[in-house]
């Protein structure tokens, strides 16, 4: 148990670094100067090498790097060219928008993608099953693009039952905030619904046609007993595997939905850094964004060795 | 059926072969008869019909292509012409899905609109396919070192946020069709490699292919006439797939403004406008016809695909 962590800890860590590099050299390697943005009209060969300099671009770019990663190992990945905020309270401020977003659209997928699968994986190829399986289709052919501006007209513009754009943050108002909330996470949240419920459906009708699952049947265990006790916990991998990698890309995924509703979420603010060259923010919500997405996989393998620990014999 | 490991003991193998030496035939007839054998014992050729719904698909996406491809010959507005006494008007015989707030004919940009978004779906996965299918081909098949250099290169870039990088790239570099294919397509590597390596190596240690190596064949035909026509399935459908994925991706940029640019028309940036200066209550029409054609392609690209990957057996969680 110990030694599988340690070595998926090791495999963190090294990933962790390689991204530290891509990300640094993504942002470096692009055409497209900051010195450019900061300057403007008053773009001069002196002006510039003043710019370069202040900022630590007339250095090696190994000696660069070298100065990133100690800053960030220091909490600090710099200011926005911009406004002069810092990356850090940027980040801070848009990862607890992203992070609530995600939150309430993953708790109702699973709310609905679990109870319907156990539903319909008892009895596969029935009308009940047909149905789900068709319509989860449809989910999945619905993106934020599509759903978002439908659910926009019908429910904000339509009916008024919520605001079309913007938010009140959770610590002013709670209540209000999450009602806020509830329409860009449903968007976020149809994919997903499709995902959770096709995996789990499948892998349970798998389970339920294992040796002992007869043997729980012959005892006599109603059906029920027999899909939460026995069958569900075996079945639960590729829907855990596949949650870690779709709440991976959520972060920051969700830029649709935070564009449309004027919600500044990890994902907008970095489509707007990426348009205004502002490549501080670029680079510190990247490293972010790859860094969760590594960890929350992490968290994955983790759970796989709680529901079943043969995974660290391998 | 008896597992590999068993049938290699009894050594019926081995005699079948030698009876049949030197015919390379042989070895794909006991690939055939070995595949079917597996599809009959596992008794699922019933839930393998392709069904009404999957035709139904297929002539849909036909239809979307045939429509894309000869959009130039319809009798058509052309997609930007501003016809200023229809302003907004409703779907008549004139402007048969309406028109949009500037004049300009809803039907003729939704066709013109789809050629962008067929052009970097599947454009962006023939990329993608090229050069992910076949180091994955070869990771699969060759192991070793560059199988793990390979694989651990996948892991990292799939951590990596593509859609950040995607972005990045659209920013600085012009957005055209050409380029977002192309970028796009780069970004799709990653994942079509793991699906194409997970396949060649389900395959690369089959008896058939053992076969093979003994019979003395060559490695460019182990791969070429023993693992590709078993990895083409798997290439298919989760291809497709790949393709809806893509749609879905160029249509978040052009609804962001950074795919294609205007006035050239596609889907998502017909619902961007539709979205925009409360069009919506106004003429609801913008929104709702590329919506629908979105969301009809996407749910008959997965349908086609799904249907295939069922119809081949191969599993879900292969990735």
């Amino acid at each position: 148990m110990t030694r599988y962590l340690i070595r998926r800890l090791i495999q963190l860590v090294v990933i962790c670094f390689i991204i530290s590099i891509l990300v640094f050299l993504l942002v470096h390697l692009l055409p497209g100067d900051p010195s450019t943005t900061i300057l403007g009209g008053n773009d001069t060969p002196q002006n510039r090498a003043i710019i370069l300099k202040q900022l630590g671009l007339d250095t090696p770019l190994w000696h660069q790097y070298w100065v990133w990663l100690t800053n960030v190992f220091h909490g600090n990945l710099g200011e926005s060219y911009l406004n002069h905020q810092s990356v850090d309270s940027i980040i801070a401020n848009d990862y607890q928008v992203d992070l609530e977003l995600i939150i309430i659209s993953q708790v109702i997928a699973f709310a609905v993608a679990i109870p319907l699968a156990l539903f319909t994986a008892r009895r596969p190829n029935r009308p009940a099953d047909n149905t789900a399986t068709t319509g989860t289709f449809g989910l999945l052919a619905l993106p934020p693009f599509v759903i978002a501006p439908i659910m926009v007209a019908v429910f904000a513009v339509g009916l008024h039952w919520f605001p079309s754009t913007g938010y009140v943050p959770f610590t002013q108002d709670p209540l209000t905030n999450l009602h806020d909330m509830i329409l860009p996470a449903l968007a976020i949240t149809a994919g997903s619904i499709a995902i959770y419920y096709r995996l789990l459906r499948s892998d349970l009708i798998s389970t339920l046609q294992e040796d002992f699952i007869t043997m729980a049947r012959s005892k006599g265990l109603s059906d029920r007993y027999i899909m939460m006790r026995h069958a569900f916990r075996p079945s639960l991998f590729s829907l855990m595997a596949a949650a870690g990698v779709n709440i991976g890309t959520l972060i920051a995924g969700t830029f649709i939905v935070e564009w449309l509703f004027a919600i500044s979420g990890l994902g907008y603010s970095l489509v707007n850094a990426v348009e205004q060259n502002d490549y501080l923010v670029v680079q510190g919500i990247t490293l972010v964004v790859a860094v969760s997405f590594v960890v929350i996989n992490f968290i994955v393998d983790f759970l796989f060795t709680v529901v079943d620990p043969r995974v660290v014999r391998e | 059926m008896p597992d590999d490991r068993e049938l290699r003991a009894t050594g019926s193998e081995r005699a079948l072969l030698v009876d049949r030496f030197p015919g390379q035939a042989a070895v794909d007839e006991l690939v055939v008869s070995r595949q079917s054998e597996h599809l009959d014992s596992e008794d699922l050729m019933a839930s393998h019909a392709l069904g009404i719904l999957f035709w139904i698909a297929v002539a849909f996406t036909g239809l979307v292509v045939l429509l894309a491809v000869f959009a130039n010959l319809l009798p058509l507005p052309k997609p930007d012409y501003q016809n200023y006494s229809a302003i907004n008007a409703a779907p008549s015989i004139h402007h048969l899905l309406g028109t949009d707030d500037l004049g300009r004919d809803l039907l003729s940009r939704l066709i013109f609109g789809a050629r962008v978004s067929l052009i970097v779906g599947f454009g962006s996965v023939l990329i993608g396919m090229a050069v992910g299918g076949t180091l994955g081909l070869l990771s699969g098949v060759r192991g070793g070192a560059v199988d793990i250099g390979l694989n651990a290169a996948s892991f990292v870039l799939l951590a990596f946020p593509a859609i950040v990088a995607v972005i990045a790239v659209v920013a600085f570099w012009k957005a055209s069709l050409l380029h977002i294919t192309i970028i796009i397509g780069v970004g799709t590597i990653p994942i079509l490699f793991r699906v194409i390596r997970a396949s060649a190596l389900a395959f690369a240690n089959r008896d058939f292919v053992i076969a093979a190596r003994t019979l003395g064949a060559t490695s460019g035909r182990i791969v070429f006439r023993e693992i590709l026509p078993n990895v083409v399935p798997a290439a298919v459908s989760f291809g497709l797939i790949s393709v809806a994925g893509v749609i879905v991706l160029e249509g978040s940029l052009a609804f962001l403004g950074l795919s294609v640019p205007l006035p050239t028309p596609s889907w998502g940036n017909m619902i961007a406008e539709g979205v925009s200066n409360n069009l919506i209550s106004i003429n609801p029409y913008i929104l709702l016809w590329p919506s629908l054609a979105m969301f009809l392609l996407l749910l008959s690209i997965n349908l086609i695909g799904d249907r295939l990957r069922q119809k081949f057996d191969i599993r879900e969680g292969l990735l």
